[in-house]
């Protein structure tokens, strides 16, 4: 292994470890859905949505939300760091920008990943039963669907104080996932379901609805995934230059 | 490799830096065209009041901030390349450190990313915070997280050393024990730049002095030199109606400043310029005499020209 590689390692490693630590941040990404899921699917477990088991269409949809919460408050951490100085620090060592925006992508991910196997076992607690196959569809997919998420994590660490992310985040996150349809489809058709299939969270739910279509997202999804990814991570990039030219 | 750094005749190069940035309406020239040469090895303090553009020097010499004009060259090298080959080592003025870590793995981490970093055990001990080395650094006093923050700095085991205000938060006997640890490390043979506000930690612990005001250097050279250079003692007489051009005039003289009816020469050589001040105005009064510190020299350079309230 190369030194570079081993420094990055290492430094990723601390990067989890930290963000293991951080109890607000458990608490925000893991908890919260968590609770949601158990405080509407338990007393309806028996119910149907449109033909549809209530606890496995709500444990898509907070699949969704919490991965969406996690992986944007793994980039969001950065805005601690920058209110503590920390990144001037970071500049004088031989760290690569990739290295440290990946080790908070990875944090986020991995954040991400302990929400979707929780929200899991209590969505077969409550009795959700799938093949093998479509547990593995819908979590490779809602993986990719988190993709634009991160970057917009990146975006926001960059741009927000510590003081106004908290709320900022809470709101973002919260309104991408109400017009994504977390919490039920907002449209079935019109303008209305234009504007929504437009949003990158409306396909990270539909990620998680292939629990029950088995369907996965076909050319528009992943143009809409893709272009969402592009923008978020362009405005990363451009906080990130202004942010090295410093205050 | 970065080790060997220190054996090429290239060092420290700051040529015409020169920064302004806006703030409020204006415009504050924080760096007004600074040149400053260091050699491999020097221990160098800058030194000057607040505002005089130290910070903003030392962003421009680690590559924190890009100049407006002129050059930095590290070792024959850009800031960033000399960063990225780990041999720069900064302690800046930051306001906290990264939590939700212990003091050693806080260590660890930052020696992980350096290509020759110092032994963390070592360093622990050296910076003094093997004691507290368990301990979240959200949980440290200030005095405590100085240190972790000279130990961040250290591990890298740079060529350069840079410490922006490195005893701020310490007490006395923690201050001591940093300068200790500092000199041993400038011992290896490392360059080792710190700024300060505090006349005597210049004096005592650098080789070479570079005094700052309002954006110049406005003196360089040994503490001695610096002192030599605005006179070793300075003449007070009362002397009604004297012309300032005819006493600066006087042998022994390099300067004269005007305080309503008393005259302040700054000698070079006060025995001969008392005996031409006592030839030439009989009429001269309540004179003394006294011996110039070091503070008086950095009072009269920086152009807070306050002879009069300077103690001695």
């Amino acid at each position: 292994m190369s030194p570079s590689s081993r420094a990055s390692l290492t430094y990723q490693r601390y990067e989890l470890l930290r963000a293991l630590r951080n109890t607000r941040f458990l608490l925000f990404s893991l908890a919260f859905p968590l609770i949601l899921f158990l405080v509407i699917a338990g007393p309806n477990r028996h119910a149907t949505l449109g033909g549809i088991p209530l606890p496995v269409y709500y444990m898509a949809g907070m699949v969704a939300w919490g991965a969406m919460t996690a992986v944007v408050a793994g980039g969001g951490r950065i805005s601690m760091e920058r209110a503590a100085g920390w990144h001037r620090q970071l500049r004088l060592t031989p760290l690569s920008t990739s290295t440290y925006l990946r080790a908070k992508v990875l944090g986020g991910y991995l954040m991400a990943v302990f929400t979707i196997v929780l929200l899991y076992a209590a969505g077969i607690a409550l009795g959700v039963r799938l093949p093998a196959d479509r547990w593995l569809a819908m979590t490779g997919l809602v993986l990719v669907g988190l993709v634009p998420f991160a970057a917009l994590g990146i975006w926001i660490g960059h741009l927000l104080a510590p003081d106004t992310l908290g709320p900022a985040m809470g709101g973002i996150t919260a309104l991408f996932a109400l017009l994504g349809g977390v919490w039920g489809p907002l449209a079935s058709h019109g303008v209305m379901l234009q504007v929504v299939q437009a949003l990158p969270s409306y396909w990270l739910v539909q990620a998680g609805h292939v629990a029950f279509t088995g369907t996965g997202w076909g050319t528009r999804g992943w143009l809409v995934i893709s272009a969402w990814t592009v923008v978020f991570a362009a405005l990363a990039a451009r906080a990130y230059q202004r942010d090295t030219r410093k205050l | 490799m970065p080790t060997n750094l220190t054996n090429l005749p290239a060092g420290i190069r700051l040529t015409s830096l020169v920064k302004s940035y806006r703030a409020g309406q204006g415009l504050v020239h924080a760096v007004r065209g600074v040149d400053i040469s260091i050699a491999p090895g020097e221990t160098v303090a800058l030194l000057g009041p607040n505002g005089a553009g130290k910070s903003t020097t030392i962003d421009m010499l680690l590559g924190l901030l890009p100049p407006d004009a002129g050059g930095v060259s590290l070792f024959g090298m850009s800031p960033r390349d000399a960063v990225k080959a780990g041999a720069v080592g900064g302690m800046l003025q930051v306001g906290s450190l990264l939590r939700d870590l212990s003091v050693r793995e806080l260590v660890t981490m930052m020696a992980a990313l350096y290509p020759d970093p110092l032994p963390v055990g070592e360093v622990l001990e050296l910076t003094g915070t093997a004691g507290f080395a368990g301990q979240r650094t959200e949980k440290l006093s200030g005095g405590q997280a100085q240190r972790v923050r000279f130990a961040v700095a250290l591990v890298s085991n740079p060529d350069l050393l840079v410490l922006d205000e490195p005893t701020a938060a310490l007490d006395v006997e923690g201050r001591h024990a940093f300068w200790t640890t500092m000199r041993g490390f400038a011992a290896r043979g490392k360059t080792v730049l710190f700024a300060t506000h505090y006349l005597e930690e210049a004096d005592s612990y650098a080789d070479r002095i570079i005094l700052m005001a309002r954006g110049r250097v406005v003196a360089d050279g040994s503490a001695s030199e610096i002192k030599a250079s605005v006179g070793t003692r300075t003449i007070r007489a009362s002397l009604p109606g004297a012309d300032l051009a005819e006493l600066a005039a006087l042998p022994g003289v390099a300067g004269v400043d005007r305080r309503a009816d008393v005259v302040v020469l700054r000698c070079a050589d006060s025995d001969a310029a008392i005996r031409a001040l006592l030839g030439g105005y009989p009429q001269a009064r309540d004179i003394e005499i006294a011996g110039a510190a070091l503070e008086q020299a950095f009072l009269h350079l920086t152009g807070d020209d306050v002879l009069e309230e300077s103690p001695r």
